[in-house]
């Protein structure tokens, strides 16, 4: 059950990128196309789990109170530790995908690079420490703010290729049209806040 | 004259929020009021400063091939120097930021000021740059933190603007931020024409 309220939460109510405002980059940037919106989100989906696993390991086995040794408390460096972590984690992700599975690097190869500074992944990667989740409970929340990423990509990117073809006012085209837009599915998920 | 022209491209003609579009997240995500807004663009102004000058001092010692990852390390020490402060002496402005403090390190005005300017120029150019280009992001985050503010409750910087049962409660919730910044930027792009 508890794993049902964090899928639903962090999918709708709580939607990373309308409701949370993290990874706006990459959702205004891979907007244009339903395609590349939709190779974006796989590729944060897999680093994200992987990032979250990772970083949840290291937190409890080394930065938490008396972890390694006795009366240390080490969470105060957590920001640098994490950001390294994803960073370096990126850069391997992207080695072996290359060597193992060649399709899927072509399919996710070009946003690899760009996920490191997805602030997305570390912000995940931190509220799983602070919400004070299992490991388990970490990953289920790790793969469903990745969809919740992913849906609300994939819905941007159609209305954005919809909006090429319509009318609007010159000082509107681009980020300002795009912005409003952005602003409107908000309202939308919104719908979804007495949900839980 | 130059250092001059570094310093006041980033407040309006090469503004990382309005033009460049840069660290887009903690602009959307803690305007909800001025203050807030204010608190974020100074600790960034302080990391972006910090950096740029650390940077442009070893960017001769910093190998090519590891200059993103080093670069990260020194943006996450003053972020870390910034959250640890913060706790410390502004709890209430920490509390209200909340996660947006840590993630200063992903912030791409931070990264991209590195790589594109500090790690070319010299130290006193690099200065310049970071703090007009923090100054810039710190009007930027106000302004839209005032317009939401005000929209929202009637208030700016928590002084009553309207009387007590006003309030358009859509601009301090997050669609308001996405649709205020889209009519911001398009304000400046008229500006910046002119």
């Amino acid at each position: 059950m508890t794993y049902f309220i964090i899928i639903i939460t962090a999918i709708f109510v709580n939607n990373i990128v309308l409701n949370q405002f993290l990874g706006i980059c990459p959702f205004l940037g891979v907007s244009k196309k339903i395609s590349t919106a939709a190779g974006m989100s796989g590729a944060v989906m897999f680093v994200m789990v992987i990032a979250t696993i990772v970083t949840y390991l290291i937190q409890t086995s080394v930065l938490a109170k008396d972890a390694i040794i006795e009366g240390v408390d080490l969470s105060f460096m957590q920001t640098i530790t994490f950001i390294l972590v994803i960073a370096s984690l990126v850069q391997l992700v992207e080695i072996i995908l290359k060597k193992v599975s060649p399709a899927l690097y072509q399919a996710l190869g070009v946003f690899l690079p760009l996920i490191t500074t997805n602030c997305a992944i570390l912000g995940v990667a931190i509220m799983t420490i602070q919400k004070d989740f299992s490991l388990m409970e970490g990953v289920v929340f790790a793969i469903a703010s990745s969809i919740g990423f992913g849906l609300a990509l994939v819905l941007f990117a159609g209305l954005r290729e919809h909006m090429d073809l319509m009318h609007i006012p010159k000082g509107m085209k681009g980020i300002p049209i795009a912005l409003v837009v952005a602003g409107i599915l908000a309202m939308a998920f919104m719908g979804f806040s007495g949900l839980v | 004259m130059s250092q001059l022209k570094n310093f006041t491209k980033g407040l309006l003609k090469e503004n990382p929020v309005f033009v460049l579009l840069l660290g887009m997240c903690p602009t959307l995500g803690v305007t909800t009021t001025a203050v807030n807004g204010l608190g974020m663009g100074l600790a960034t102004t302080f990391v972006l400063v910090m950096s740029n000058m650390v940077v442009s001092i070893v960017k001769n010692g910093i190998p090519d091939k590891v200059r993103i990852p080093a670069f990260i390390v020194i943006i996450a020490s003053f972020v870390t120097v910034v959250e640890l402060t913060m706790q410390a002496y502004l709890p209430s402005l920490f509390d209200s930021l909340g996660l947006f403090i840590p993630l200063i390190v992903v912030n791409c005005v931070v990264l991209g000021r590195a790589e594109a300017f500090a790690s070319k120029n010299k130290i006193g150019a690099s200065i310049m740059d970071g703090l007009g280009m923090g100054i810039g992001f710190t009007l930027a985050l106000t302004v839209l933190g005032a317009v939401r503010e005000l929209l929202g409750a009637g208030e700016i910087f928590g002084l009553s603007i309207f009387d007590g049962s006003y309030g358009m409660l859509v601009f301090i919730l997050p669609p308001g931020a996405f649709i205020v910044l889209g009519y911001l930027i398009l304000i400046v792009n008229r500006l910046n024409k002119a």
